[in-house]
């Protein structure tokens, strides 16, 4: 039998956003009946990947060949009629309409062209609905009342009213229970038994292994690995192929060794003392002192970003303090991190860091206006000088804070926050993916500015996906699994497989804490309804 | 070179190599002129027409003073209402605050104070109305549209219940004397100098103060402000609280114009400022507006109804006409704004 052509065959997509280019020559390639997973860190481009097939983004260049064809998917309409859903994470449905309604949106059934006709469609997407093992969802309910599982439901059988060839799904385990998870995997295995490919998003590994077929990863915009054996390729190198480097960076060199002569060292600036938030990271103990870097590595969802962001204030710990200089900050204030000295450079730049609209020289000093105002009056000619200086000494380009922060590249965007944080004269900063977003030949220069700002006392507390990045850079290194802390150690004397061991290990390797939060062990032995 | 930037100095500074085109700073400067360049040609345009449909009654004096004048008093609600909305809210009660700020300031046992009880009773009245709009979106958590339509509710009832429906004169002669032409100065109205004076500040107030820039940045993102620092719902507290003393400013100028305070004063004045603001150039969504983009759109409504009113054309006709130039102003910065 001659080997079937692909179904789907995407080569060479390339898209790019203003200042940074989010796909860069990517292939996919899915054969009908398949589970293909696709892999990769936060902005590795899995979402525009996606979203290029769904036909919401169009390419700057690439091909997509669909069963033999070359095809252009101008719209998701285009998509859908070709046979390509998407179920995305960010569930796309009206919480106002029914689930019947919301299963035949676009496509109702109607009589005399207009009139739409409930009870067919109740009956047809209550077939649906047993098909994916959930006739308990009755069609004539309103998806806002359900649960977050049950919209996912509600969603796939969207899906499968369309005659589909291939679904993509992106996180799909994300909101569900250890059961729901087993059902979703039955409705898997239904689809591809049945000739439909499906295109498998996910960050638990352990889940593309039980499922998947193939593997493709995607890093930094390409694919560094197209097409593995799921089931045969070990862990170990699918997580090395995501946080790994696929170029060799010199990271700066680091001062002194840190810990020797501990008469000479510094007072901690910041100290965090048993802080906590109950579902997302166990009680932490933390001190950072001038001049020192300090790594939090672990996979998404280990907890990392909303640690950063609850030092900060902007959420509110469960308990535990924040001590800058000995003196405790209000908890949940980020007015008071503020005022203490504390900076953050946020994971999503331009949703909470920066002010798209306005110049560089505006998104530099919002933290330090009183700086150069009197009674409220803007010395603007000394403002434009101070925000000068700052973007000067981080060798921002272009060299004029005059122009407006959205033409900038994502590492002078970063340079941008940075800068903010400098003239606001901060102790700590806390970088969460510094380098999210910024292109590869970009990053090095990063990094000497991050290593630059902590020779000159600057405390560093550095969150990032990519285990070279955290070791490279960093003095110290908290290794974090499910938000606990499983390991400390000076980062000289750790290495990626190490770290990678330690973010991997299952639950008896680690620390054992008795109230761990949300620990799915506690619901995965009850039985199921 | 430590000057600041002023849009007017040409582009000394190396540009970006922004897509090989020019520079973005010189392009955003120029669509800032582009916009306030259209307004005034629209303005002039409608000068023109004015002109020529009735070339004696429009360009006479009395009638340029009475259309300053009719602009004075939404122009100084406009200006709050400008404020509020570059913060990412909007103020539907302002039509309401100037009725119970007219009434209030009218009554007669306001006016035994005279002029100082009018003026202060108007403004307080107004600031009033403006905290508690203030405290319940910035404090309650309520959304701007909800929370202002229940004080354009409550306002308007308040105002009613004062003057049970009647017109309440004034009997201030100081007051009266303000709208008289013995009072002009140079020919100038003292309610235009009023509202040319809340126009200058306004336009410190947005473009040379922290105030204006925190207003700008909660509406930009909201986000990003509180991460960067700064104190968002003390900012929207103040912001109407602004749009509070802006709406008390006008109902003492309306009770100056009409020497009476009336339950039904400022009707509908929060679709016009609204669509003053929209047309001068003012995002719905926050984060970019410009006071005098809000000024040329109030003096371009103005002067359609002047124009409408001499030509003796009916109210029906000029409020389509308005809506047009709403549709069309919106349209054509659409068409200029970036992607």
């Amino acid at each position: 039998m001659a080997p079937e052509p692909p179904l789907l065959t995407m080569s060479g997509i390339t898209k790019s956003f203003p200042g940074v280019r989010a796909l860069d020559g990517v292939d996919l390639h899915v054969q009908a009946g398949e589970v293909h997973c696709l892999l990769g860190q936060n902005g590795a481009g899995k979402s525009t990947l996606i979203k290029v097939l769904a036909g919401a983004h169009q390419p700057d260049d690439g091909t997509i060949v669909w069963r033999g064809d070359e095809v252009t998917l101008r719209s998701p309409i285009a998509a859908m009629r070709l046979g390509i859903a998407t179920i995305y994470q960010e569930l796309d449905l009206v919480e106002g309409l029914s689930v019947a309604e919301n299963v035949y949106l676009g496509h109702e059934s109607t009589s005399a062209g207009f009139v739409v006709r409930g009870r067919d469609a109740r009956a047809s997407t209550a077939a649906l609905l047993k098909r994916l093992g959930h006739d308990e969802i009755d069609p004539a309910r309103l998806v806002g009342d359900l649960s977050a599982a049950q919209q996912q439901i509600v969603s796939m059988a969207r899906a499968l009213s369309h005659e589909v060839r291939l679904i993509v799904m992106d996180e799909p385990s994300a909101a569900l229970d250890p059961d729901e998870v087993d059902n979703l995997f039955r409705i898997v295995g239904d689809l591809t038994a049945a000739g439909v490919a499906v295109v498998y998003i996910s960050h638990r590994l352990e889940e593309i292994r039980r499922i998947g077929d193939r593997v493709t990863v995607l890093k930094d915009g390409r694919a560094v690995a197209v097409g593995l054996p799921a089931k045969e390729t070990p862990t170990r190198e699918v997580i090395a192929l995501m946080t790994g480097r696929n170029v060799e960076y010199v990271f700066p060199e680091r001062p002194q060794p840190p810990g020797s002569g501990a008469a000479a060292r510094p007072e901690p600036v910041l100290s965090v003392q048993g802080l906590a938030r109950d579902g997302e990271f166990a009680p932490l103990d933390l001190e950072l002192r001038p001049g020192e870097i300090v790594g939090l590595a672990g996979l998404v969802g280990s907890g990392r970003s909303e640690i950063l962001e609850t030092i900060f204030g902007a959420r509110k710990p469960t308990s535990g303090q924040v001590r800058v200089d000995g003196r405790a900050l209000r908890p949940g204030s980020v007015r008071a991190a503020v005022r203490a000295g504390l900076g953050l450079a946020p994971e999503e730049r331009k949703a909470q860091a920066l002010l798209m609209l306005e110049s560089v020289t505006r998104n530099v000093s919002v933290s330090s206006m009183s700086r150069f105002s009197y009674g409220g009056w803007l010395d603007r000619a000394k403002e434009l000088r101070a925000a000068r200086d700052a973007t000067r000494e981080l060798s921002l380009r272009p060299d004029n804070p005059s122009v407006p922060v959205r033409t900038l590249s994502g590492g002078n965007q970063q340079k941008a926050v940075l800068a903010r944080w400098l003239l606001r004269g901060c102790r700590v900063l806390l970088l969460d993916e510094p380098t999210r977003g910024v292109d590869v030949g970009a990053r090095a220069e990063l990094y000497t500015v991050i290593r630059r700002l902590a020779d000159e006392g600057l405390a560093v507390l550095l969150v990032s996906s990519e285990v070279p990045e955290v070791l490279g850079l960093a003095d110290r290194v908290l290794v974090l699994r499910e938000g606990h802390v499983v390991h400390r150690a000076p980062a000289r004397d750790l290495d990626e497989h190490r770290v990678l061991d330690l973010v991997l290990a299952s639950g008896q390797h680690g620390p054992t804490h008795t109230e761990g939060p949300h620990s799915p062990a506690t619901t995965e032995g009850s039985p199921a309804s | 070179m430590t000057q600041p930037a002023s849009p007017a100095r040409p582009v000394t500074e190396k540009s970006p190599p922004a897509d090989g085109d020019k520079s973005p700073w010189r392009s955003r400067v120029a669509r800032a002129d582009v916009r306030t360049l259209s307004l005034l040609g629209v303005l002039a345009a409608l000068v023109v027409i004015g002109g020529v449909t009735e070339p004696d009654a429009f360009l006479d004096t009395d009638n340029l003073q009475l259309i300053l004048t009719q602009a004075s008093v939404i122009g100084v609600v406009t200006v709050g209402m400008t404020f509020v909305i570059i913060s990412g809210g909007i103020d539907l009660s302002v039509g309401a605050i100037v009725a119970l700020a007219s009434v209030w300031a009218t009554t007669v046992a306001t006016q035994d104070y005279g002029f100082a009880g009018i003026l202060f009773t108007a403004v307080v009245v107004g600031l009033g109305c403006g905290l508690v709009n203030g405290l319940l979106i910035a404090y309650g958590g309520m959304v701007p549209f909800i929370a202002t339509l229940a004080m354009l509710a409550s306002g308007r009832g308040l105002a009613l219940e004062i003057t049970d429906g009647k017109t309440q004169m004034v009997t201030v002669d100081g007051v009266l004397k303000l709208g008289e032409r013995d009072s002009y100065v140079l020919g100038i109205p003292p309610l235009v100098m009023v509202f040319a004076a809340v126009t200058a500040v306004g336009w410190l107030l947005l473009n040379r103060t922290t105030f204006g820039r925190r207003s700008v940045a909660v509406g930009g993102n909201a986000e990003a402000a509180r991460l960067a620092g700064i104190d968002v719902r003390r900012q929207r507290l103040y912001l109407y609280l602004l749009s509070g003393l802006c709406c008390g400013i006008a109902a003492f100028l309306l009770i100056i114009l009409s020497g009476s305070g009336q339950n039904t004063n400022g009707n509908l004045y929060e679709l016009d400022a609204i669509a003053a603001a929209i047309i001068g150039g003012t995002l719905l969504s926050g984060g970019r507006g410009t006071i005098t983009g809000s000024v040329l759109g109030v003096l371009i409504f103005t002067t359609i109804t002047n124009i409408f009113a001499l030509n003796n054309l009916e109210t029906a006709v000029q409020q389509i006409a308005k809506g047009a130039i709403i549709v069309a102003a919106v349209l054509v910065q659409r068409r200029t704004a970036t992607t």
